[in-house]
């Protein structure tokens, strides 16, 4: 059961810090699970946990290829292996890792990918995964996580814990927007209606959540009523959920931090196309490369601000 | 000795028997690790048939996952499945698919056929046991041709960083890969030295020489502060009398082929069993 937060601000601190204290109560609670990273422990606010937790702490190297390899070696002994490294490092550079060791060889492993998309800024467009999600989306037995903020990341970290297979949650380092309230629990696979509405379904997930909420509002005060759905579970999709919105609304607009192309947009409109189909729209990265700035130019650069939601929504509504 | 020779011979007839029956296969590369897996699994390897998931057993990845047929034969002599079962190879619904799937083969501890990932798992296996205290081995047998990826090499400075001595590497030092020698392709030039540099404890035995095999892992495990490494000098398609061709790595054979080399072992059998 979740409940949304009565008004939306930052996090009181950086989402590296409730991954590092996370992580530290799993493995204080359960001897099983290890930490392996690829030297960016201290990126990802880990160097108090690899000293408090020095032979389950396992700091690689820069080689991300062996750490994945590793990981998949380490769950067969019955361990409970995490992976860290950037999300363009977590994902296209081990595409195949996953794919063999991982997916194909039906081992367990839990990778974070950090940065994602426009949450990567000055870090720029080598480092800028919006590609991540849609690299692993053509994976079988993969499940991709997007967390809306970091009571929902910590509950998702303490529930895949326990969890066979290969999972991938991409996640920001940085201050986040709070979306939920504390103790909120959520259920994989299953989309979270966070706004009721008939005229348009906004289909969200990351840090876009908080812009389509504000879009929300905003839309409101011009008399609109937008269904927002938070979809963080990017594979396996809730298609019920994404089906039953759009036959009240007849409208759904997808607005996503990673290329429009292969992305939640796509899958969304996959389940669409073949259910139900309504006219969509997909807001997110246009197929281009990242490159540096603040998320607020990155969001304006790439067409997905508050006002490009707005725009968007009531473009959509016209249509119909 | 002699009859983990008699193992080696025999798994080199049933590997053949297994490849007869799609026509053909990686022939090379399977006859150049015969002897490692008779010595592995003939004396070596702490292994129960009976349970493959046994918790407590000894583990081997084969990196070099083309080379599946020459381990199913070698887990259908050792009784983890029948020998009958080597005529499904690559046959639709088979257990045995061309490369070794852990989910499918009783007895195959890791999936592999993507070269260079076998090594990162097999490193991971002995970091998982490192760190939960037990004292099983875990081997792993790279091609040399597969050393030419890079994340054999990842792999070898991460197990000697960690000091792995539960790890034991073998290189099947052939000499040739698909398209041609080594040392013309991507030349490894000296493979017991690299991965000394790289941390291991480093060796070079003939590969099918079986004592000698046993007298290096011998060694290795008394090396107790990193991971080991042993080259097995070996010919590509050894003792296989119609793979002494310039490209033997993947041969398609019939019948005749077939009975022309099982004699041939048959008879270094009979001899083999002469001396016991």
């Amino acid at each position: 059961m979740f409940k949304l937060v009565k008004k939306i601000l930052p996090e009181p601190f950086e989402a590296k810090t409730a991954f590092s204290k996370t992580m530290d109560e799993m493995a204080s609670a359960d001897e099983n699970v290890i930490y392996l990273d690829c030297d960016l422990m201290a990126s990802i606010d880990m160097t108090e946990f690899a000293k408090k937790f020095p032979t389950r702490a396992i700091n690689c190297g820069i080689q991300e290829a062996n750490m994945i390899g590793v990981a998949c070696g380490a769950s067969l002994i019955g361990l409970k292996p995490f992976t860290h490294t950037f999300g363009p490092f977590a994902t296209r550079r081990v595409i195949d890792q996953i794919y063999i060791s991982g997916a194909y060889g039906k081992t367990n492993i839990k990778m974070i990918g950090s940065d994602a998309g426009v949450t990567a800024m000055y870090n720029g467009g080598t480092h800028m995964p919006v590609e991540d999600m849609g690299l692993l989306r053509t994976i079988p037995d993969v499940t991709l996580l997007e967390p809306t903020d970091s009571v929902m990341m910590c509950d998702l970290l303490r529930q895949i814990k326990d969890l066979d297979g290969v999972y991938y949650m991409r996640v920001t380092r940085k201050v986040t927007d709070q979306i939920f309230e504390e103790g909120s629990t959520f259920e994989i696979g299953k989309a979270l209606t966070l706004k009721e509405g008939s005229d348009i379904t906004i289909i969200t997930s990351g840090c876009c959540t908080s812009d389509v909420l504000h879009a929300h509002e905003e839309l409101a005060t011009q008399g609109i009523n937008a269904e927002v759905i938070n979809i963080f579970t990017w594979k396996p999709i809730d298609a019920e959920a994404i089906i039953n919105s759009a036959k009240k609304t007849n409208a759904v607009l997808i607005v996503e931090n990673h290329n429009i192309i292969n992305g939640l947009g796509s899958a969304v409109c996959e389940i669409l196309s073949e259910n139900i189909p309504v006219i969509s729209k997909r807001l997110g990265v246009p197929d281009r490369f990242g490159e540096v700035g603040s998320m607020e130019y990155l969001k304006e650069t790439f067409g997905m601000s508050i006002a490009d939601i707005v725009t968007a929504a009531k473009e959509l509504i016209n249509k119909k | 000795m002699d009859n983990l020779n008699v193992f080696s011979a025999d798994i080199r007839k049933h590997t053949l028997r297994a490849l007869l029956a799609f026509g053909g296969g990686h022939v090379g590369g399977c006859m150049s690790m015969t002897e490692v897996l008779a010595v592995l699994y003939g004396e070596v390897m702490k292994i129960d048939p009976t349970n493959p998931s046994w918790e407590d057993r000894d583990m081997l990845v084969v990196s070099k996952g083309h080379c599946g047929p020459a381990v199913y034969a070698t887990l259908a002599l050792k009784g983890y499945f029948p020998v009958e079962t080597l005529d499904t190879l690559n046959k639709e619904g088979t257990i045995l698919p061309s490369h070794c799937d852990k989910n499918l083969t009783p007895g195959i501890d890791m999936t592999t056929g993507s070269l260079g990932q076998g090594i990162s798992c097999a490193v991971g296996l002995a970091l998982g046991l490192s760190i939960k205290n037990k004292d099983n081995y875990v081997y792993c047998i790279l091609g040399d041709g597969e050393c030419d990826e890079g994340q054999v090499w990842e792999a070898a400075l991460f197990a000697s960083t960690k000091k792995l001595s539960n790890l034991i590497v073998f290189v099947d030092w052939n000499k040739k890969q698909l398209d041609g020698f080594t040392s013309d392709i991507c030349d490894l030039g000296d493979v017991e030295k690299k991965f000394e540099d790289f941390g291991f404890f480093a060796q070079t035995v003939d590969g099918h020489n079986v004592t000698e095999i046993i007298s290096a892992i011998d060694k290795a495990k008394n090396t107790t502060d990193k991971p080991s490494l042993i080259v097995l000098d070996t010919v590509k398609g050894k003792d296989c009398t119609f793979a002494n061709i310039p490209q033997n790595h993947l041969i398609r054979f019939g019948t005749a082929e077939y009975d022309d080399a099982i004699a041939f072992l048959d008879d270094k059998i009979s001899k083999l069993e002469s001396e016991l």
